[in-house]
């Protein structure tokens, strides 16, 4: 053993590895943390997507790999009437039932907002509908839309209202209407919770303030209520009119379309063209079809509803 | 003997009893003898063989049962063990399009209807299998050689192992109480006897919605009794005919004797509710209507009222009824084809075949008209009628070849929608022909 002093002990400064030196580099490091989840969407975003419109353009059916034929999907589609019946119906039972949607959901939103016995449990209760898996919704629906067994039809001639059942889904309109309600029925909730979120981040000194001034109702929810609760609504009309518009389970499982594809959504519509019908470049290019509609109305909503200057305080531009 | 019926239709009912038992004795016979004189090809089974069977689910519990154990019988007669895996009738047609395309996946599908067709550069050709089982059990049927040989040839690619249609269902006291013994056969007759039950409050009613089996069997059988079809012999589209329109007026008259409410809305499931309900008297569907009603108690006197008969033949000469057909095929990619041919060798000789036909109680109707002498035929009365399902002269696409797109012209409903629309008073009968022919034009431009 060695009995030599030791000389004091220097921290020897290692030498940096090269692996170590490069996870040092921030650039490096900011693209590995990004690469998993760039990587979970390359997989289930991208490339979903990507083969969805590259099939559009290609004849591929179930037993079969495609091959390339252009725009051929899309000019056999512009001249489908009953693509265009579906184009019609998607915007009209996206339109009205969102107008039906936001209408009643403020309202149910408004009323909630209001001091009232048991507010909780009655909040928890209107989320039912909309917690409830859509195809029991569906099926429910189906049950009371049944043309020989329908419920209302029942009640209304046990009464002695009618004598026959009433027509639900077995001609056009009357079905295309009935989806709609069962649309609006279901969708309320996510409208009315959205917005009663909203409500309740506007500051009551608002309220006070006016008040004071002597304002009334009407001018409290034109003036205050309305445009604060303006970029909530601008989100949440945004989620509500992609999942109408792309709507399947409720249709799928009550008209599956008919009758006489009268209540064909696109989206129903590709389905049964791609998957049943076993045209899958047909169906990816119905699907695809969707995308500029949704393009525009996500802008719309955007653009038209977004957050504006003014309500942080700044002046318009 | 009430007795004995009771606890036969009991377990029948498919609480997972042994098929022998839900059978009764009669069932546990062997009563068709095949030609003894005739060889059976030589197979030679490959060194290690392994087996993947994929067919679609039961319809009653013995018929799992009883198929798994013929499958075990072979494995222990050659050593080749086998899997079996039963999926749903939903999903059978993806499946088989996705282990064609991949060239993976199980060696044997028991597929439905065109399906060998439409993939036959996959298959491999079972030819001597199915002349051996012609030779032997009397001749193949008409809808088995049709969905089995490849269309203008004697090879065949399939190998069909069953088949179920769709007849009249009817109760009798409803069709007496309007004056007769049974439903007319004749196209004028049925309509008028559709009126009367109207106006006796019990009325017919056939699926005219988006209803895979019983729209496409209605759509189907207004056609092919007033001798349209939707191509011709070549293939060609041939929808717009005075035939068609001939079965379009004629489904503007009938369509108003239908129930309340309609049925253009109707789904697979509807009929079946609505006869069940004592509000729809005669309509159109397979044998799981009747066994349905038979096994519950509290609908068992709509059971004992209920016959089947063949659907009006028009100007038909055989019952104008696609039997819907289990198809089976065997994969060029499969490692060990003389196994998978010897597989289904085994399972369609009498003494696995038979037993599986009783166990499904006429669900399932066979194909080889020796069976014709199965137990199951004379069990009850009234599914005799199943019996000749096979003898049925019509098929999908009927005329045409059997291909993807009579398939798909199934799967789109077409014709079932031609005829909603007329039905409707949506569309005059021309104008919904000349939508039919477009759509059909479409799916057959291949």
């Amino acid at each position: 053993m060695s009995v030599t002093a030791e000389e004091a002990w220097v921290r020897q400064a290692k030498a940096q590895s090269a692996l170590s030196k490069l996870f040092d580099w921030k650039p490096f490091l900011v693209f590995v943390c990004m690469l998993p989840a760039a990587g979970l969407l390359l997989v289930f975003l991208t490339y979903p997507l990507g083969l969805g419109i590259w099939l559009a353009f290609t004849d591929t059916t179930i037993g079969r790999s495609g091959r390339w034929v252009g725009l051929e999907n899309f000019e056999f589609m512009l001249e489908d009437p009953i693509w265009w019946n579906a184009v019609f119906y998607s915007v009209f039972y996206t339109g009205v039932a969102t107008v039906l949607k936001f209408g009643l959901g403020l309202w149910l939103a408004l009323l909630l907002n209001n001091h009232l016995p048991f507010k909780s449990m009655l909040r928890a209760i209107i989320l039912l509908p909309w917690i409830v898996p859509t195809v029991l919704t569906a099926v429910a629906f189906w049950w009371i839309y049944n043309p020989q067994f329908s419920i209302i039809s029942w009640v209304f001639i046990e009464l002695g209202l009618r004598e026959t059942n009433i027509d639900f889904i077995n001609t056009a309109w009357p079905a295309r209407w009935s989806l709609i309600a069962a649309n609006v029925w279901r969708g309320i909730p996510f409208v009315a919770i959205s917005l009663l979120a909203g409500l309740q981040t506007i500051s009551p000194s608002l309220y006070e303030a006016a008040l004071l001034d002597g304002s009334t109702g009407w001018q409290r929810f034109r003036y205050i209520t309305f445009p604060m609760l303006l970029p909530i609504l601008a989100i949440v009309m945004t989620f509500s009119i992609i999942f109408t518009f792309t709507d399947f389970q409720l249709v799928y499982a009550i008209t599956r379309g008919g009758p006489v594809n009268s209540t064909h959504l696109l989206a129903t519509l590709a389905f049964q063209r791609g998957i049943p019908g076993g045209q899958l470049g047909e169906g990816a290019a119905i699907a695809v079809s969707m995308i500029p509609f949704l393009v525009f109305a996500t802008l719309f909503s955007y653009f038209a509803l977004a957050r504006r200057k003014w309500q942080q305080g700044e002046s318009n531009d | 003997m009430a007795n004995i019926i009771t606890r036969r239709s009991i377990l029948g009912a498919g609480a997972g009893m042994a098929a022998l038992a839900a059978g009764g004795q009669a069932l546990a016979q062997n009563r068709v003898q095949g030609d003894a004189s005739v060889t059976a090809p030589r197979l030679a089974i490959e060194n290690g063989a392994t087996l993947r069977v994929l067919r679609p689910v039961r319809f009653v519990q013995p018929d799992e049962e009883v198929f798994r154990a013929s499958a075990a019988r072979f494995t222990q007669a050659t050593g080749v063990q086998v899997r079996v895996d039963f999926v749903g009738w939903e999903d059978i047609n993806q499946q088989t399009a996705v282990t064609a395309n991949t060239g993976a996946g199980p060696d044997i599908i028991i597929g439905f209807n065109e399906a060998p067709h439409i993939y036959a550069d996959k298959l491999i050709e079972v030819s001597d299998v199915a002349e051996y089982l012609g030779r032997k059990y009397g001749g193949w049927m008409f809808v088995g050689e049709k969905y089995g040989k490849r269309h203008n040839s004697n090879n065949w690619i399939g190998l069909p192992f069953g088949g179920t249609a769709g007849p009249l269902v009817w109760r009798k006291s409803a069709v007496n109480e309007v004056g007769y013994q049974s439903p007319p056969t004749d196209l004028p007759g049925f309509l008028e006897m559709c009126r009367r039950l109207r106006r006796a409050n019990k009325p017919a009613g056939f699926a005219l919605g988006n209803a895979v089996g019983d729209g496409n069997g209605f759509a189907n059988w207004l056609m092919w009794s007033h001798g349209a079809g939707i191509t011709d012999p070549a293939g060609a589209v041939s929808v717009n005919s005075p035939q068609t329109l001939a079965a379009l007026n004629y489904l503007r008259e009938l369509y108003p004797t239908f129930v309340d409410g309609g049925t253009i809305s109707w789904g697979d499931i509807s009929n079946n509710q609505a006869y069940a309900a004592n509000s729809l008297f005669v309509t159109s569907n397979g044998v799981s209507l009747y066994f349905a009603l038979k096994n519950d108690p509290a609908t068992r006197a709509i059971a004992d009222d209920t016959e089947h008969s063949v659907m009006p033949l028009g100007v038909a000469d055989s019952w104008p009824s696609a039997p819907l057909t289990l198809n089976g095929m065997v994969f060029r990619h499969s490692r060990f084809p003389n196994a998978a041919k010897a597989f289904l060798l085994h399972m369609m000789e009498g003494e696995q075949y038979e037993p599986w036909l009783n166990a499904n109680l006429g669900y399932w109707a066979h194909p080889l008209t020796a069976f014709k002498d199965a137990a199951v035929w004379t069990s009850d009365p009234k599914v005799a009628i199943f019996r000749d399902s096979m003898n049925n002269k019509f098929w999908n696409g009927y005329r045409g070849p059997l291909s993807e797109a009579s398939g798909q012209a199934n799967a789109e409903y077409v014709l079932v929608q031609m005829f909603a629309s007329v039905a409707a008073g949506q569309a005059t009968p021309e104008a919904a022909m000349r939508e039919a022919e477009r759509r059909a034009r479409r799916i057959f431009r291949r």
